[in-house]
């Protein structure tokens, strides 16, 4: 008879073992990245790649939010007449959440996945047995720059949003539900604390990390050419994305709990 | 002797893919390893290069041993290789004449300008035309990314220089051209060769000397020019392409060969 605990177990071992696996690859990047050469233009294009690139889908999908959180706090504070927490509620939400949640979960369906593919071709097509072989270690050429600019261009690029996420709030508020324009700015800072930035972009610079770490794990260990390749990029996402939302709770519970 | 194997075991679960080789490279020789498809080769080139680590036995190159040496060794062992890949396995994302210069400008931290200066050299060495320099991997046909794949293995000078399968995929006239380079890149730099191929015209075009691995194990070995009359049937059998004889056409290994 089977026990009803041992797939629990062995669900367990398994989890333990990855969450291993994938803690030591993090930590023999950093640790191979900083012992140098570094690899600035590597670096470089990865910023333009996480930060650049993403900013259309990432503009698009905070202007939508902002202007969305808008109209809901508005009929739902209707009920009660606290109409004048619009703005407030706009900017809170976005700079301590949906920013950089919103903005995490976009850029780790458009880069981590791209990440996990491209280490994931490299090593099916030898390309990464072939740096070795050029005396260059592929965690420090390939993972290291990667897991820097996932760190450092997340928070920028959460910081734009944030930006216009704020600004789509104001588009309806003053166009479509009536506010004043200086009365709406007014109640856009007049709450906003130096902490709720600070939460944010934290949150942002750990998401950046999980997203390029995520990334290069999957894509550096594929195997089995296309369809490995493929399994990599799934991966990379789905546990990218459960990471981000899991680390959110906590770094929400550091920060705000009291 | 350049690179000296004795004893190198490599398994994978069960499946017993080396058994304990025996195998000299003198310098300044060409020495070619044939075998039939997943007998194992690949897998005897990366335990070489330290790409995969053996289970067991020595590997000393120039007296230093591989097996079991830390990253940071192997990293400078690999300064004194160079490595043509069955793909050519350029890098993508590079143009032609960065993927030449890489192992100058990622390992030898020489200026770009002086890298890019040396690799239309050794472009040129390989029948390539400046104009190559500028194009992506993706833009070059079968034998022409393996000219380039054969250029940036030669541009650091290497004192060793290994070919994975160095003509296969390629049309005949091609596998010649490809042969004849190999031959001239390897005598001009004086370096020591080891190849491993199933090709044996270009068996009969690159090597000095040939061994056989088969099984596990080195089974035959012996100049280039005695391999017609080896007296071993199972080089008999694979030389002349047969299907029937000794060699167990059913075996393979799954790990890249």
């Amino acid at each position: 008879m089977i026990n009803p605990l041992q797939p629990i177990g062995a669900a367990l071992i398994g989890i333990t073992q990855t969450a291993g696996r994938i803690s030591f690859f993090a930590g023999n990047a950093i640790g191979n990245g900083f012992l140098g050469p570094f690899y600035w233009r590597q670096l470089w294009r990865q910023m333009v790649e996480i930060g650049f690139y993403s900013l259309p889908v990432v503009g698009l999908t905070a202007i939508f939010t902002g202007m969305v959180l808008a109209l809901q706090s508005y009929t739902g504070f209707s009920r009660f007449e606290a109409e004048s927490a619009v703005a407030t509620i706009v900017v809170l939400s976005m700079v301590r959440e949906l920013g950089p949640v919103l903005a995490g979960l976009m850029v780790a369906g458009r880069v981590g996945a791209a990440m996990a593919a491209e280490l994931g071709t490299m090593r099916v097509t030898e390309q990464i047995d072939a740096l070795s072989t050029l005396s260059t270690d592929p965690l420090r050429y390939l993972v290291f720059p990667r897991l820097i600019a996932g760190l450092v261009t997340l928070p920028l690029l959460v910081l734009v949003a944030n930006v216009i996420g704020v600004m789509g709030g104001y588009l309806v508020g003053v166009h479509k539900l009536g506010f004043g324009p200086i009365e709406y700015l007014n109640r856009t800072f007049e709450f906003l604390e130096t902490q709720d930035v600070v939460s944010g972009l934290a949150k942002a610079a750990v998401f950046g990390f999980i997203i390029a770490l995520m990334g290069c794990y999957h894509g550096y260990h594929s195997r089995g050419g296309a369809q490995g390749v493929g399994t990599a990029t799934t991966h990379a996402v789905v546990s990218a994305s459960i990471l981000i939302l899991t680390a959110n709770y906590f770094i929400t519970e550091a920060f705000f709990s009291r | 002797m350049k690179i000296r194997i004795r004893g190198l075991r490599k398994s994978f679960g069960s499946n017993h893919v080396l058994q304990g080789i025996d195998l000299d490279v003198p310098q300044g020789q060409s020495v070619v390893v044939i075998g039939g498809s997943g007998s194992g080769k690949s897998v005897l080139l990366k335990c070489i290069l330290g790409l995969i680590e053996a289970d067991a036995g020595s590997i000393l190159v120039d007296g230093e041993e591989v097996v079991g040496a830390s990253a940071r060794r192997l990293t400078t062992l690999r300064t004194k290789f160079g490595m043509l890949f069955q793909s050519a396995a350029l890098f993508d994302s590079l143009p032609v004449w960065e993927n030449v210069a890489f192992g100058l400008m990622a390992a030898e931290r020489t200026e770009r300008p002086e890298a890019r200066e040396r690799a239309i050299q050794t472009l040129a060495k390989v029948g390539l035309t400046p104009a190559v320099a500028d194009q992506f991997p993706s833009e070059l046909s079968g034998g022409m990314k393996k000219r380039v794949g054969l250029a940036r293995a030669i541009c650091t000078a290497p004192e060793i220089i290994f070919f994975d399968e160095p003509t296969t995929g390629l049309d005949p006239i091609m596998s010649d051209v490809i042969n004849d380079l190999i031959r001239t890149c390897v005598s001009d730099l004086g370096a020591t060769a080891l190849s491993i191929t199933h090709d044996m015209g270009s068996v009969r075009k690159i090597a000095d000397r040939v061994a056989m691995l088969y099984d596990g194990a080195i089974i035959w070995e012996g100049p280039v020019a005695s391999i017609e009359d080896s007296g071993n049937p199972y080089v008999e059998q694979f030389i002349r392409g047969h299907a029937d004889g000794p060699i167990d056409v059913g075996q393979k290994v799954p790990a890249g060969g």
